[in-house]
C-alpha cells in the first residue's frame, strides 16, 4: 500500500528539469523526462557538437524554453521537432530526414557493404584451382631419395 | 577485366581525398543553409527601438533585415559597411535589434549612425527564434511581397555584398 502510495506520489509530483542551471517545472516526472529528452534530442545551430540540453549559449536557452512552452500547450515530441526543423532546418535533428538528396546517406552503407561481398565472392570464384597431376615413379623415388638424405644430415 | 577492377580502391581512394578537399575549403563550415528561403517573413507584434511604437509589417519594397545587436562585437564591424550601404547605394535596411538592451541600443544608433529605415527591438529572442537566427549578424533579403530569398549569417562586406548585390537586385 505504501509502495503503491510511493509510486502514485512519484508520478504525480511536480518535477523539475534542470538543465544548464536552468530550472522547469513540469506536472509529472514522465514530462521531465520527455522534456529532458527532447533537449538531448535536438542539436545547438551556434555549438555545433552539442545538443540543447548541453549548451548554455543563449539561442539554446530560448530553444529550450520553446520547448517547454510547446510542451506545455500539449505538442507531441514529433510537432515540436517539426517546429524547430521548419526555422532552424534539418541540422537541428541529429537524425537526417528520408528525401531523394539523403539516399545516398541512408543507403551508401548498404551499397558499399554489398559491392565488398559481391567483390570477395567475385574473388574467390576466379581462383585458380588447377589439379596437379601425381608424381611418377621416379619423382617418387628421387622425393624419398631427399628425404633420407636430409635425415641422415 | 580483372586488372582494372584491381585499381577500383585507388579510385575510390582518390574519390574521396577530393570530396575531403573539397570540404576542407568550404567557405564557411558553420554558416547553416536557412530553412526559411521562399518563405513568407514571420508575423510579428513589435516595439521600434526608435520610438516605441508597435510595429507588425516590414515596408513592400525589396529590403535588407539586418540581425544586431550592441553585445556582437561583429556588429560593430558591420556597421560602418550598412552605413556605407545605405548612404552610398541607397538600399533599404531595417534592423532587428536581437536580445538587446534598448538604451544602449539607441546609444549605438546615435554614436555610429543609423542606416536603418527603423530597428524592430525583439528583447527576447522571439522574432529571432522565428527566424532561425542562432547568432548575430544575420541578414535577411526579403522582396515586397515579404517573401525571404536569401539569408546571409556573419558580417556584411565589401566581397559579400558583391555576391549579395546580385539576388538583391533580382528581386521584386
Amino acid at each position: 500500500m505504501r509502495a503503491l502510495l510511493l509510486l502514485v506520489l512519484m508520478f504525480s509530483w511536480p518535477s523539475f528539469a534542470v538543465v544548464e542551471g536552468h530550472k522547469y517545472q513540469f506536472e509529472n516526472l514522465e514530462d521531465t523526462q520527455r522534456f529532458t529528452q527532447l533537449a538531448e534530442s535536438l542539436r545547438c545551430p551556434k555549438c555545433q557538437n552539442q545538443s540543447l540540453a548541453d549548451s548554455d549559449s543563449p539561442v539554446a536557452s530560448d530553444m529550450r524554453q520553446k520547448v517547454y512552452e510547446l510542451m506545455q500547450e500539449g505538442q507531441s515530441n514529433q510537432e515540436i521537432t517539426r517546429y524547430m526543423v521548419d526555422r532552424y532546418g534539418d541540422f537541428v535533428t541529429y537524425e537526417p530526414p528520408f528525401r531523394p538528396e539523403t539516399i545516398l546517406l541512408w543507403f551508401g552503407p548498404v551499397l558499399i557493404f554489398s559491392f565488398g561481398v559481391l567483390l570477395i565472392i567475385s574473388l574467390r570464384k576466379n581462383q585458380k584451382t588447377t589439379a596437379v597431376d601425381p608424381l611418377s615413379e621416379e619423382e617418387l623415388a628421387r622425393l624419398q631419395a631427399l628425404k633420407d638424405k636430409a635425415d641422415s644430415l | 577485366m580483372n586488372r582494372l577492377l584491381l585499381f577500383l580502391p585507388l579510385g575510390i581512394f582518390i574519390g574521396m581525398g577530393v570530396l575531403f578537399w573539397i570540404g576542407l575549403h568550404q567557405e564557411d563550415k558553420s554558416a547553416l543553409p536557412s530553412a526559411l528561403i521562399d518563405k513568407p517573413f514571420p508575423t510579428f507584434i513589435l516595439n521600434t527601438v526608435e520610438s516605441g511604437e508597435s510595429t507588425n509589417h516590414l515596408p513592400e519594397e525589396p529590403i535588407l533585415v539586418n540581425i544586431w545587436a550592441t553585445w556582437c562585437p561583429t556588429c560593430k564591424a558591420e556597421h560602418a559597411f550598412l552605413n556605407q550601404l545605405q548612404r552610398e547605394q541607397g538600399i533599404k535596411i531595417v534592423g532587428i535589434n536581437y536580445k538587446d538592451d534598448l538604451v544602449k541600443a539607441k546609444q549605438w544608433l546615435s554614436a555610429y549612425g543609423n542606416p536603418y529605415m527603423f530597428n524592430i527591438s525583439d528583447p527576447d529572442g522571439q522574432l529571432g527564434l522565428e527566424l532561425g537566427v542562432y547568432g548575430a549578424p544575420e541578414t535577411f533579403l526579403v522582396d515586397s511581397k515579404g517573401i525571404i530569398r536569401a539569408k546571409h549569417v556573419g558580417d556584411l562586406n565589401t566581397k559579400v555584398w558583391k555576391t549579395l548585390k546580385t539576388k538583391f537586385e533580382a528581386m521584386e
